[in-house]
């Protein structure tokens, strides 16, 4: 807790676009911040930019979260847990080369699901302990159906998708909460330069916003962009003979 | 692959295709220079094409990070992207204030830098760049050069002013005025025409703050005729005793968004001379003083989101010069009686007074500014023309920030400087690399 009686957020994979967003936005209501990434020096200036706008305490932490026995001590250090925490943990890779090369295949799977599940299943066991806390997982609306465009990172976000749900059914009334948030097209470094329909394409604050969002009004699935939940809806009903046969 | 867009400058002419880039940081700049014409673009509010660059624009709008603030002597350190408007919201309601602002608070710092934009207060206080500790440019080389008044003065003046044609303003330390409350004293004086107006602003010399709405399309002895506005920052005591607990606090003023482009019918000499008929009756009742919010009182047209398109599909271009002390009074009335004859009016026309000019390219020096807008058109575009040649005959010069027309050889003939920094441009090697569309048509 601050001085602003807000719960501290931890932002696992902070550096990302969505994840300074995210930052940006829960400390303009008054919640300290903790950034943890990889080469988390450069991320001073962003801490600076977070701490001086908002006038709340920001850190930042060195973190690889596929160094799964460095991540479980950074989990372990704390004395308390951070009241939320939020994974925005993830890598999109290229199909084709994920398709060939099993390193890189792997890479993707194990950044978009191993890591964010464990991270935030440590993290419950904390909080369930402490009877009280928010766990954010940002997985993808490319989980929701295994699509040939894509399938590799789809099937890690869908496994993502699955943990999260159940870690929600074990915690439930046990005072820890489970958001899973699918963001659909997000403007990002990841997507700098692809032709995407701009209807579908977020933006890095949207997502934000629909988060903080969904942790003040304790939602359990949120869609960023609402016309996700009816596309996926659709994808999902085709049977597989005819689904089969599309390009998604 | 970087995408190509059509962008246009505020006024929404002209409209020209460019590939458009939106670094991150210092790198992803560093990868952007390339031969062919760059040019940093922050709010895009600049009126003409100043921000469109001649193959490559670069939205410095991720860049836009605070990075400290020294509560001792006002200074804050930010990237170049960061808006007045942001500033304002963090450091107003813990005491600071912009020194120097332009009529929108939506222009990038590094904008503000690169037109070394003035306020109302440039008559005492100078242009932007008086407050402007320091830069970091990144040249041609791709090496980042920090430039202030006392290292690298030469590449500091010639940036201020040099509409982002020495290199990419990274970010820069500018010094806040510390304030006590978020109002402004203001004091209307009317004057029915423009010898009282002028008057009125010599008068006014102490004043922090003076600008004068003109009504550009009265005529005969109502010629110039004026509401001037003085402004001073309100003490905690001139707060009423309600206020005082809560200096900062004022109430956000309701936001209007022009929803589509005004039909081109709606722009005439009648409608435009009937709003500034009626803005002159309304003002001249408002005599005396009054409190009012910072928002209100620098901004009051950046209440109505996108107001550019009340010129229609068209778009709009903005004269305004500035004509030096001895020849303004003649120079002023001759723009003012054929801007009238003409009809060709614009909804707001502003004079004021500016101070002592300083070094570069910068626009103010000591004399009057007169700044009116026109709808695109055959007539305007004509109007224009003659009110150059009139400016130019009165040893006038051009404020390129609003510039969209002005031909090269105007430009050179009004402003020896130019021909000074096209020259600097080329003996650094700035103009192989550093272009816009304007800085083309101007041969900068």
């Amino acid at each position: 807790m601050s001085e602003t009686g807000k719960q501290r957020v931890l932002i696992l994979g902070g550096r990302s676009d969505i994840g300074l967003a995210i930052a940006r936005r829960f400390a303009a209501d008054g919640h300290p911040i903790t950034l943890a990434a990889r080469n988390a020096q450069t991320l001073e200036d962003d801490k600076a930019d977070i701490a001086l706008r908002n006038a709340v305490e920001v850190s930042v932490e060195e973190l690889d979260v596929l160094d799964t026995e460095a991540m479980a001590a950074f989990v372990a250090k704390g004395a308390a847990p951070p009241g939320i925490v939020v994974s925005v943990i993830g890598v999109m890779g290229d199909q084709h080369e994920n398709q060939r090369v099993a390193e890189q295949a792997a890479l993707v799977m194990r950044t978009n699901y191993e890591a964010p599940a464990l991270a935030l299943g440590l993290y419950a066991e904390l909080m369930e302990a402490a009877g009280e806390g928010v766990l954010v997982g940002v997985s993808s609306v490319a989980g929701d159906r295994g699509r040939g465009s894509n399938y590799v990172y789809g099937s890690a976000k869908a496994g993502f998708t699955a943990y999260l749900s159940g870690l929600r059914n074990r915690l439930s009334g046990k005072g820890v909460h489970v958001v899973t948030v699918k963001p659909g097209f997000v403007a990002t470094r990841m997507t700098d330069g692809m032709d995407l329909p701009q209807r579908l394409v977020a933006q890095p604050e949207e997502v934000a916003e629909a988060i903080w969002h969904a942790v003040e009004k304790r939602r359990d699935v949120v869609y960023v962009k609402p016309v996700w939940r009816w596309i996926m809806g659709i994808i999902g009903m085709l049977p597989e003979r005819v689904f089969k046969k599309t390009s998604l | 692959m970087t995408p190509s867009v059509a962008l246009s400058g505020w006024g929404r002419f002209p409209t020209c295709w460019t590939r458009l880039a939106a670094p991150r940081g210092p790198t992803d700049v560093k990868a952007e220079l390339s031969p062919g014409g760059v040019i940093a673009r922050g709010g895009g509010r600049a009126y003409g094409d100043s921000a469109i660059g001649s193959s490559r624009t670069l939205d410095m709008g991720r860049m836009n990070r605070m990075l400290a603030f020294d509560y001792e002597t006002g200074t804050l350190v930010a990237e170049a992207g960061v808006r007045l408007s942001e500033i304002i919201d963090v450091f107003l309601p813990r005491g600071f204030f912009p020194f120097v602002t332009p009529g929108t608070k939506f222009v990038s710092l590094g904008g503000a830098i690169a037109a070394d934009v003035h306020g109302k207060n440039h008559h005492k206080d100078g242009s932007f760049g008086a407050f402007v500790e320091w830069i970091d440019v990144m040249g041609a080389d791709g090496e980042v050069t920090r430039a202030g008044p006392r290292d690298n003065g030469a590449l500091f003046e010639w940036t201020l002013g040099g509409m982002g044609l020495t290199g990419i303003i990274l970010r820069a330390a500018i010094r806040l005025r510390p304030v006590e409350t978020a109002w402004i004293k203001q004091q209307t004086l009317v004057a029915p025409d423009l010898d009282a107006a002028l008057d009125a602003f010599e008068r006014a010399d102490e004043a922090t703050y003076s600008v004068a709405w003109i009504d550009c399309l009265a005529s005969g002895k109502e010629l110039g005729r004026s509401l001037i506005l003085l402004g001073e920052h309100a003490s905690a005591e001139d707060l009423p005793p309600e206020q005082r607990a809560h200096p900062f606090r004022t109430a956000p003023r309701r936001k209007r968004t022009v929803p589509f482009d005004a039909p081109r019918f709606t722009l005439n000499r009648h409608t435009v001379r009937a709003f500034n008929a009626a803005y002159w009756r309304n003002g001249s009742k408002r005599e005396g003083e009054a409190l009012v919010d910072w928002d209100s009182y620098f901004y009051p047209l950046d209440a109505i989101l996108g107001w550019n398109r009340i010129y229609g599909r068209r778009g709009f271009v903005q004269f305004q010069c500035v004509l030096p002390l001895d020849r303004a009074r003649d120079g002023l009335e001759r723009l003012l009686l054929e801007t009238s004859q003409a009809g060709q009016g614009s909804f707001l026309a502003v004079l004021k007074r500016l101070g002592p000019e300083r070094g570069g390219l910068s626009f103010p020096m000591s004399g009057y500014t007169l700044a009116l807008d026109f709808p695109v058109n055959r007539r305007a575009l004509a109007l224009i023309e003659r009110l150059e040649s009139i400016a130019i005959e009165h040893g006038g010069r051009f404020y390129l920030a609003k510039d969209a027309l002005l031909g090269a050889r105007s430009l050179h003939e009004a402003d020896p400087r130019a021909g000074l920094f096209r020259q600097m441009r080329s003996e650094r090697g700035m103009n192989g690399v550093f272009g816009s569309r304007q800085s083309d048509r101007l041969l900068l």
